[in-house]
């Protein structure tokens, strides 16, 4: 109970300020991939919570008994079968979604979040602290995705979750539809500015103009 | 002969990894601030790519697609469920072998770019390749221009993002712009400059 404001902390750190997406450059492949609806944003970021969560309680757990030199392996052995089980519950229940998602689900296993977290923070901490951390930063990637599906559907369809929320031009209504918010250029355009205003607001976080490495830390891909 | 041309551009530029199906961004960020590191790993990324995909090929077709095992009495028995650490296994073995091929045979290159290329085994883009060779039923052939004009094309994409940093050094950028945010935004205008190859694509 001592440490539960730590706790909390060590969950509520990586919603905004630490976010794994804006900061930490960390599972940017799948945020902008899968977020041209709000569907397929909100099913990628329950898998990729999920998943998070698990390896890094999975890998925490076994910590003291994977050598250093394979850990690597053992790692993405854990969360490899952890993802296979996520798609095939996917694939058997939301086949639809499944579909759209097309190989993200099991490029999660390659979500450098996943790796980056088990190898930054589970790997030296207890079970608990680790997947609490975990959940931690899938609800900060969980953010950053429904943010942007939830922009892109609503500017690009005028629709959110699939149904009508701006009248469309075509049907009566007055809202012309900015296809360009569907395509790959304003997934990119979205999230440059998606940072700018996340580091408007912490002016620590902008990088210093020249000759330094982002932020001090690799990117654990 | 045509179509293969035809799916190394479509590879390559069409559907170019990093910019339109947004592969392997981690790295292409990461280390696209100069324009040698740039090259290195869109170099180690072409090999590896246009060595994975046929190798997964040849592993999938063998031993985990549905009906494989049906020379050994067993052709219900369906493996694709394992594909994924399957490729992620081969991945890891063939870029460890190619560093010490490369190790071995060109001591200078691996001095150049070595760095690189252990971290290629958890690259998005690469296991992405094996699994849309899967997905979209490529056969050998297909499957090797397929992985070599996914690492050609975003071996371009790295080395143009890498340029055009170098030269963003010296600008003057809103602070909360620098380094990554100007990087997105970059990316998306280039991938705007991607986009138009699909429409030629679609004139064809």
């Amino acid at each position: 109970m001592a440490n539960r404001s730590e706790m909390w902390r060590t969950l509520s750190d990586p919603l905004i300020r630490q976010n794994p997406v804006t900061l930490q450059i960390l599972g940017i492949c799948s945020a902008l991939a899968v977020t041209t609806t709000l569907a397929t944003a909100v099913t990628m970021s329950i898998s990729l919570t999920v998943v998070l969560t698990l390896s890094a309680g999975l890998v925490s757990t076994i910590r003291r008994h994977i050598p250093d030199t394979i850990r690597l392996i053992v790692q993405i052995v854990i969360v490899a079968s952890l993802v296979i089980v996520i798609d095939q519950v996917l694939q058997a229940y939301f086949a639809e979604i499944s579909r759209a998602l097309s190989v993200y689900v099991g490029l999660i296993t390659t979500n450098c979040l996943v790796l980056g977290r088990t190898e930054a923070y589970a790997r030296h901490n207890a079970p608990l602290p680790a997947m609490v951390d975990a959940f931690g930063n899938g609800l900060g990637y969980s953010l950053i995705l429904i943010l942007l599906g939830g922009l892109r559907e609503l500017f690009g369809k005028g629709e959110l979750f699939g149904r009508e929320v701006l009248p469309l031009a075509d049907a009566g209504g007055w809202f012309t539809p900015l296809s360009l918010m569907l395509l790959a250029p304003s997934a990119f355009f979205l999230l440059g500015l998606l940072v700018w205003v996340v580091r408007s607001f912490y002016p620590e976080q902008a990088e210093a103009p020249e000759h330094t490495p982002p932020l001090g830390a690799e990117p654990a891909e | 002969m045509s179509d293969l041309w035809g799916l190394f551009l479509m590879a390559a530029f069409v559907d170019n990894m990093p910019l339109t199906l947004f592969l392997g961004l981690c790295t292409f960020l990461a280390l696209s601030k100069r324009t040698e590191a740039a090259l290195g790993l869109g170099v180690a990324m072409t090999g590896v790519l246009a060595v994975t995909v046929p190798l997964n090929h040849l592993i999938h077709k063998a031993l985990l697609a549905p009906g494989a095992w049906a020379w050994a009495g067993m052709p219900e028995l369906d493996l694709t469920y394992l594909s994924l650490i399957a490729f992620i296994g081969v991945i890891a073995a063939s870029v460890q072998l190619l560093e010490m091929v490369i190790d071995r045979y060109f001591p200078a290159v691996h001095a150049a770019f070595g760095v690189f290329l252990p971290l290629l085994t958890v690259q998005c883009a690469i296991l992405g390749g094996s699994l849309f060779m899967v997905e979209r039923n490529y056969d050998l052939a297909e499957s090797a221009v397929f992985g070599l004009g996914s690492g050609v094309g975003f071996a371009v994409a790295v080395a143009m993002l890498g340029a055009i940093r170098t030269r963003l050094a010296y600008a003057d950028l809103p602070a909360g712009l620098r380094g990554l945010g100007i990087a997105f935004v970059l990316a998306g205008l280039m991938s705007l400059g991607f986009a138009s190859f699909s429409q030629m694509a679609a004139a064809q």
